[in-house]
């Protein structure tokens, strides 16, 4: 559908379902880089600080996002150590620094690949939700390995900062515009 | 546009249109419908069983967010039902709500806002991340107990290919075209 512009201070509404229309959407860059900044500052606590405490009549066993991983790494679980290694190591580290490229390369109005920075964009909005993977993880052990008698697992204070970075980097991802990629290049010619 | 064809931005490579089959509302309303059964039996049976040393445990996933919320993991809790039994229940009930709407021929004051909610939640639905989260907790618990797949794990499991086969069938252009169509 396409609309007609509206007159300069007026406000666009979609003629057939009423929503707000803008050209970009609205403080783009500020919102994205807010975000971006927010969830780099709380992937130092989801890194370092425990992400499930796991106690049993041995001692307490403290288990971070890495040694998660490294568990299933010297438990024979090639496949599935890979898997969460890119769930919650990889795609979480990929998208906070190719968002920062993406926000940085607008801001400078750079005018190099906009194609291939497009694509960028579109396969960290869809590659994001993978990094719950831990999260669900650590639910279903916290919850099945509860008060039976040999151990307990207890959520740790790293989980709650590694859900809020997901869910950070989504909305960082969402508030980024990908039309200002295209935006410099009129301006070239 | 022809079967099967997608229209495709010339400048960025975006998808701009994709054909849709001329009942695939139809089709939509049953596997929402039929997604919405599969959604309760996921949540009412247990996920997982355990036995270690003759003492069995198993949890649903409703049991499994009361744990991490009385373990004052009230953010993690949060996260989890949100985005495992809010927003997929939420957007079922939605994608329902607008066929049956649309098929009862009313104007539906609650349908436009109702189409925007869908689209907004839908970033938030996370079954599919969730089943391949309980797999990955099965490897682990393997190694030191006895475990049972229960019903709901392959009800989840099943949940995530209908809810994924509803949003391809779905076909919102259609439902914008008919509502439009009754102003």
């Amino acid at each position: 559908m396409v609309s007609r512009a509206p007159p300069p201070g007026c406000d666009a509404h979609c003629s057939r379902c009423g929503a707000a229309l803008h050209t970009r959407k609205p403080a783009s860059l500020a919102r994205t880089w807010a975000f971006l900044l927010a969830a780099a500052i709380l992937y130092v606590p989801a890194n370092i600080l425990p992400i499930m405490d796991t106690s049993s009549l041995f001692g307490t066993e403290r288990n971070t996002i890495l040694s998660g991983v490294a568990f299933l790494w010297t438990s024979g679980s090639w496949v599935l150590a890979t898997l969460v290694f890119f769930a919650s190591i990889v795609v979480p580290l990929a998208k906070m620094l190719s968002l920062t490229l993406l926000a940085a390369s607008v801001q400078m109005r750079a005018a190099w690949h906009p194609r291939t920075r497009t694509r960028l964009y579109r396969v960290i909005e869809f590659a994001g939700r993978w990094s719950m993977l831990d999260i669900y993880v650590v639910t279903i052990l916290v919850a099945l390995v509860q008060i039976s008698t040999l151990a307990s697992i207890r959520a740790g204070p790293g989980a709650a900062a590694f859900g809020a970075v997901v869910v950070l980097t989504m909305f960082a991802a969402a508030s980024f515009d990908p039309r200002l990629i295209w935006d410099t290049q009129g301006e070239e010619s | 546009m022809p079967p099967g064809g997608e229209a495709h931005c010339t400048r960025c490579g975006a998808q701009l249109y994709r054909w849709a089959r001329a009942d695939a509302n139809e089709r939509a309303l049953a596997l929402a419908l039929a997604a919405a059964i599969l959604f309760c039996v996921a949540n009412v049976f247990p996920i997982l069983g355990l036995e270690v040393q003759g003492v069995k445990d198993s949890t649903t996933l409703l049991h499994a967010v009361r744990s991490l919320w009385n373990d004052e993991a009230y953010t993690v809790a949060a996260l989890v039902f949100v985005t495992t039994i809010l927003v997929p229940a939420a957007e079922l009930v939605g994608i329902i709500w607008v066929l049956v709407a649309l098929r009862l021929g009313e104007r539906g004051r609650g349908t436009v806002p109702m189409l925007h909610f869908i689209e907004s939640v839908k970033p938030w639905g996370m079954v599919e991340v969730f089943v391949l989260g309980v797999l990955v907790s099965l490897v682990k618990l393997t190694h030191v107990a006895t475990i049972e797949p229960g019903v709901a794990l392959f009800s989840f499991a099943a949940l995530m290919l209908l809810i994924a086969a509803t949003a391809a069938e779905f076909d919102a252009d259609a439902a914008w075209a008919q509502l439009a169509a009754r102003w």
